[in-house]
């Protein structure tokens, strides 16, 4: 059996990338292993953990959950991106400031979903962080000093 | 002049919240993982493993998968045992009459878990050699399964493992004073049996490897998610015949280890087979199902509890019986039957009761083998104490705060041996209970569960102490127990020539912040600013041979060599200084990275100055003085077997007694764990160490069918905490420092997680207490185990 490809077209953290692949290759398998961008990762391959978590065309997605074939035409930001766009920097400044993670594998997922929460600009209880981020697993933190991050960026962006 | 510890000069960074420079890459997506390094012409390991949990393998066709897209190699165990010098046996000496079936790396002739690898595939991708290993056609003939270890431990149950004789590992009885005559003196004796799952550290990062061997020099490199690099170095090499100066282990950034990375692993040494045999790098990454069937996994317990009481509430007298699950085989090298071994040293460990008598016995299941995973032993044996320790409160009236006031022992009672023999000092548990006491505003707490139960609404208070076996010492199971794995521990601390020092660390980082706890106590030690110094670890030809980060030993352990090594450079620099100016080093001190007249801080000579003549302008000293300017040290623990710490733990939660679904509203620890280097960081090892303990308690087990086939082993069936479901995590300390060492840290890592479950446990008996007579003694304790508790159901 030899494998079936297929080409991609799709914009990753603002450039344009076409490459022929695997049909079978998932979206986060195609950033980390044909572009790179390695700050993605896999826990679980199942949609469990959210360590895989991107963004394709504005909304936070599993990426392991997705083929990189669907993405096509899509625009795909991943932690990399987010980091030299400076959109999360304050995030990113919170979380190491509160030592909101410690291997850091899970991070770049949580972070991603973070913004997306921050995003909304409406005052967040510590609850309603929780929950939004019930979705990424974390083994290191207890999530204690997590939440405190989000909710220090989320109340200085409110009073910004 | 006289010499100022450097933990109590003004801003000494030893005491001080500092960020992780780790920390600032991996927000950035800059980490650098062992799957996040790819050298050229690498292959990728897959592995077919056993669907059943025991069979005899009696043919194994690999024609079609060697023929398959990419594959460069297939290997069955029989193949890689060739290449083995010997089989693994997971046994040490200090366990006395310990049985161990030898284990090769892959199953040989015959599979003994579901999960075990048979055949390993090695192929361009890992797809493809996915693909190839559905094409490999095994013939098996089942074999009869062990798999409750109730039934594992009688005389008629199938045996495993025939050349052992039985299914019986270990068994091990110790104690102290007069059980029976206490017991019969006790005014009430009190008996209850327990029940602890099996579940597993699902690191996010599963475990992963890099082999590159290189035919050329035969040399050994592999990058992998390690805890031990040294042990993993020591292993590989005599399991595979390689002289071991010409490995080298690397471990980049550890998505997570919790003791699951202080392993080895049969799979590991297969990839590294095959980077022998094919002279590429071989990279295998566990996925998240194989995990669940190869990881260690941890507890599975039955304990039988007995405790003799007073009118007043003293405790005379306690006995437990332990029955232990673990794996097929005898983890190597550390062995699977510590987590019994630790649950008869520490149960009822905070207690001043003079008799104890003990008891276990581990057996073999055909189960993935078990070995130590965070509070190795811990979570169970003080979820059982803990619990009697409650029912004597409810049997003499007495509240639990009181009844542990009267029990445990006094802070100025030490040193002195516990029941179960071994010795304790500078502990705390009177200053943490008070501490405890009122961070929770115990007696609001009180009242406002006394006016919620008339609403109907179920809240409980639970609190358990803990003791805490910290940093072990050679002479206890490593070492002495004939295991090459070192339990001493080294730094090397240098000055460079631009007045930097690098500090190279036997112990290793996972995220908790041992590199910047290693920096402060070296900046602090030398004199110096933190900016100038920086620490490595994770590669064995860079660092001094050590054991690596295990059973809270890093800060404790490595924390001591790093302060003593960093003293003896600040002492050669003054000495040079010295010379340099003429003066008596007596009369300096180092201050912000400059020599100063002691007392001043005019600074006399940078130690840049310092750096570029002890390397460059040599002529400027003496012809009787050689700069070293390099210093390693080494530190073990002398006299006792562990570094003990202490604490206590506090839950608040709510019961949905219609639903069973305990809701935990607010957690605290009050703990002791020495001298704190890094205030932040020791507190979120703490918080991180509960969240693990409370998953274990209420959500995470690895169930197992009579078949043995692991039933939930994926992440969508066993559950771990999330966010949601976790509460804010309040974290006191008491600072006694260890009498054992000079910079006074003990163990931080694992108190978190020892205690968590016996807290919750005590909390959810609370809540329910005046809806049922019946108690929770299992765990995970889930809606189901609740309403039976409730008698719902």
């Amino acid at each position: 059996m030899s494998e079936e490809m297929v080409t991609v077209n799709m914009t990753v953290n603002g450039e344009n990338v076409t490459k022929t692949i695997p049909v079978r290759q998932h979206l986060v398998d195609f950033i980390r292993t044909e572009l790179g961008f390695t700050g993605s990762h896999l826990g679980c391959e199942h949609g469990i953990c959210g360590a895989c978590s991107v963004r394709v065309d504005g909304d936070v997605v599993r990426g392991c959950l997705m083929l990189a074939a669907q993405a096509e035409g899509a625009e795909v930001v991943t932690i990399e991106g987010l980091s030299d766009t400076g959109e999360i920097a304050d995030l990113q400044d919170n979380f190491v400031e509160r030592n909101a993670l410690q291997c850091g594998f899970c991070t770049p997922g949580m972070l991603i979903t973070a913004a997306e929460l921050l995003a909304q600009k409406t005052e967040q209880s510590r609850e309603d962080i929780r929950e939004f981020m019930s979705g990424n697993y974390c083994r290191c933190t207890g999530y204690h000093a997590i939440v405190d991050a989000i909710e220090k960026t989320n109340n200085d962006r409110l009073k910004a | 002049m006289g010499f100022i510890h450097p933990y109590e000069r003004p801003n000494s960074y030893i005491g001080r919240t500092l960020p992780r420079s780790r920390a600032k890459r991996a927000v950035a997506g800059r980490g650098r993982y062992t799957d996040d390094i790819t050298p050229p012409r690498t292959v990728h390991a897959a592995f077919v493993r056993s669907p059943y949990a025991h069979a005899k393998i009696l043919n194994i066709d690999t024609m079609a998968a060697k023929a398959s897209d990419g594959v460069k190699l297939v290997m069955t165990g029989a193949e890689l045992a060739e290449m083995c010098t010997a089989p693994w046996v997971g046994t040490l000496t200090v366990f006395d009459n310990m049985k161990a079936e030898p284990q090769y790396p892959m199953a040989v002739d015959r599979a003994c878990w579901h999960g075990e690898p048979i055949v390993m595939i090695v192929a361009e991708t890992r797809a493809q050699a996915e693909d190839a290993g559905e094409l490999i056609q095994i013939a098996y003939e089942e074999l009869p399964v062990v798999i409750r270890k109730e039934k594992a431990v009688l005389p008629d149950s199938p045996v495993i493992h025939p050349n052992l004789g039985d299914n019986i590992a270990w068994v091990k009885t110790l104690g102290s004073g007069d059980v029976d005559k206490a017991f019969a003196e006790a005014d009430h004796v009190l008996e209850e049996t327990f029940e602890f799952g099996r579940h597993t550290a699902v690191s996010l990062e599963s475990r992963v490897v890099l082999c590159e061997y290189d035919p050329g020099t035969e040399r050994l490199v592999i990058h992998t998610s390690s805890q031990c690099p040294h042990m993993i170095e020591t292993v590989f090499a005599r399991t595979l015949g390689i002289a071991e100066h010409n490995v080298r282990i690397v471990a980049p950034d550890v998505g997570g280890s919790f003791g699951l990375k202080i392993h080895t692993f049969g799979d590991e040494v297969a990839a590294t087979a095959a980077s022998m045999k094919l002279g590429r790098p071989v990279k295998f990454v566990a996925d998240r199902l194989e995990s669940f069937v190869s990881d260690i996994h941890a507890r599975e317990n039955r304990v039988k509890a007995k405790i003799g009481l007073m009118n007043d509430g003293t405790l005379i007298a306690a006995e437990i019986d332990d029955l232990s699950g673990v794996g097929a085989y005898s983890q190597y090298p550390r062995t699977s039957v510590f987590e019994a071994n630790q649950i008869l040293n520490i149960t009822f460990g905070p207690y001043k009761h003079a008799n104890y008598r003990a008891k276990a016995t581990v057996v073999y299941l055909n189960a993935v083998p078990t070995s130590q995973y965070r509070a190795v032993g811990h979570p169970i044996g003080i979820s059982v104490g803990e619990f009697m320790m409650d029912w004597a409160a409810d049997v003499t009236g007495l509240d639990p705060f009181d009844i542990r006031r009267k029990n445990i022992m006094e802070d100025d009672s030490y040193p002195r041996n516990i029941g179960s023999g071994i010795p304790m000092k500078d502990l705390s548990h009177q200053a943490c209970l008070e501490k405890l006491h009122g961070l929770m505003n115990y007696a609001d707490l009180r009242t406002e569960q006394a006016e919620l139960r008339k609403k109907g609404i179920y809240r409980g208070i639970g609190i358990a102490s803990f003791i805490k076996g910290t940093a072990p010492s050679p002479v206890g199971y490593y070492g002495a127990g004939g295991a090459r794995i070192a339990a001493q521990d080294a730094t090397t601390v240098k000055l460079e020539p631009s007045g930097g020092v690098i500090v190279a660390l036997g112990v290793t980082d996972q995220g908790q912040g041992v590199d910047t706890v290693m920096e402060q106590i070296a900046a602090a030690a030398i004199g110096c600013k933190i900016e100038m110094v920086r620490a490595i670890s994770g590669d064995t030809d860079a660092t001094p041979y050590g054991g690596g980060t295990y059973a809270s030993r890093a800060t404790a352990i490595g924390g001591e060599a790093t302060y003593q090594a960093a003293l003896d450079l600040r002492r050669e620099i003054l000495h040079m200084a010295g010379i340099l100016l003429q003066t008596d080093a007596e009369n300096l001190d180092i201050v912000d990275g400059n020599v100063v007249d002691f007392g001043s801080s005019e600074a006399r000579i940078p130690l840049s100055e310092i750096g570029r003549i002890g390397h460059f302008q040599l002529g400027e000293l003496p012809n009787d003085y050689q700069p070293v300017l390099s210093h390693t040290r080494r530190y073990r623990l002398q006299d006792s077997p562990y570094i003990y710490t202490n604490g206590i733990h506090g839950a608040h939660i709510e019961v949905d007694v219609d639903t069973g679904w305990i809701k935990h509203l607010k957690h605290w620890v009050v703990e002791d764990c020495g001298r704190i280097i890094n205030p932040q960081l020791a507190d979120e090892q703490i918080r991180g160490g509960c969240v693990q303990g409370l998953g274990g308690a209420l959500y995470e087990h690895c169930i197992y069918d009579d078949y043995g086939q692991l039933q939930n082993g994926t992440m969508a069936d066993y559950i771990t905490p999330m966010a949601y479901e976790m509460p804010d995590i309040e974290v006191g300390h008491v600072e006694t420092p260890t009498s054992e060492s000079e910079l006074g840290a003990k163990g931080a890592g694992e108190s978190g997680t020892g205690a968590a479950p016996g807290v919750m446990m005590n909390a959810v008996n609370d809540a329910v207490k005046p809806l049922t007579r019946g108690r929770v003694k299992e765990q995970p304790i889930t809606p189901e185990v609740v309403l039976k508790a409730l008698g719902k159901i």
